[in-house]
């Protein structure tokens, strides 16, 4: 059953320990009540987090190269998206993106690196695949 | 006016000096005793009446949050010009340098971003 691994891989990640947005006040209660009942609120945030293009553009680049830090992100989205953006505006994004689960996080020593995880689109994906049925609502 | 001096905020002066000098290929100009500090100041090579670099102690209580910010954040303290990013990028590395952002063109201008071994990111850059 196809749907049924996604949805595992899914509600797999749903710990704070492997999914920072869980540490949210929102993913908390979200974990707290069963993955199951919940897996709708969680992809409104990725539906919402994609209907942005600054947004869309960050994953954009970053799935040009993974692993930046802000400052290279900032760079790119002003030289070759020609977004004026503030340095806080693109920070705000990307925290709506990481409770997402569409970015995440890595600190390495002094440094703070953000990486594009696809595994929310793959849930869209599965949702809408043809001819396997639906699994969610 | 003119600007002859720049400067890096530094945990160790004579650390500072070898990466500077040792790795980037900078040489000494100015070494003067200052109290605790040196006035301690290198300059490129290529260019020896040029601006020279101080290498400043970061003692001051507000200097580590504000390197550890700009750090955090990947944004470099100054910048450098190089004549081939991609070349020196190769040559840094080999030596042990880590980059927080490999050579990037971007709209005619090629850059990258290193660890200066001493609290702060540097660019180097070829427009």
């Amino acid at each position: 059953m196809p749907n049924e691994s996604a949805k595992r891989t899914w509600q797999e990640r749903r710990t704070p320990e492997e999914f920072p947005a869980a540490r949210s006040a929102k993913a908390c209660v979200w974990v707290d009540r069963q993955v199951n009942t919940c897996l709708y609120c969680s992809m409104s945030d990725v539906y919402k987090a994609l209907a942005d293009p600054t947004r869309r553009a960050i994953l954009d680049e970053l799935n040009e190269r993974d692993g930046q830090t802000l400052f290279e992100l900032c760079a790119r989205l002003t030289t070759k998206h020609g977004l004026s953006s503030s340095r806080q505006a693109i920070s705000q994004h990307l925290d709506v993106l990481e409770s997402a689960g569409l970015v995440s996080t890595r600190r390495q020593g002094r440094y703070k690196f953000h990486h594009l995880d696809t595994t929310p689109l793959e849930t869209i994906v599965e949702r809408w695949r043809p001819a396997r049925g639906r699994s969610n609502t | 006016m003119r600007i002859y001096v720049t400067s890096v905020l530094v945990e160790d002066q004579e650390k500072a000096l070898r990466f500077y000098t040792d790795v980037l290929g900078f040489v000494k100009k100015n070494d003067i005793p200052l109290g605790e500090a040196r006035w301690l100041t290198v300059v490129s090579p290529e260019d020896s009446e040029g601006t020279e670099l101080l290498l400043e102690p970061d003692s001051h209580p507000a200097a580590r949050p504000f390197k550890e910010a700009l750090a955090a954040d990947g944004i470099p303290l100054t910048s450098f010009a190089v004549d081939d990013v991609a070349a020196e990028f190769n040559r840094l590395r080999g030596l042990g340098v880590q980059f927080t952002q490999e050579p990037l063109e971007m709209g005619g201008v090629t850059t990258a971003v290193f660890d200066d071994t001493c609290g702060n990111l540097i660019q180097i850059v070829k427009a």
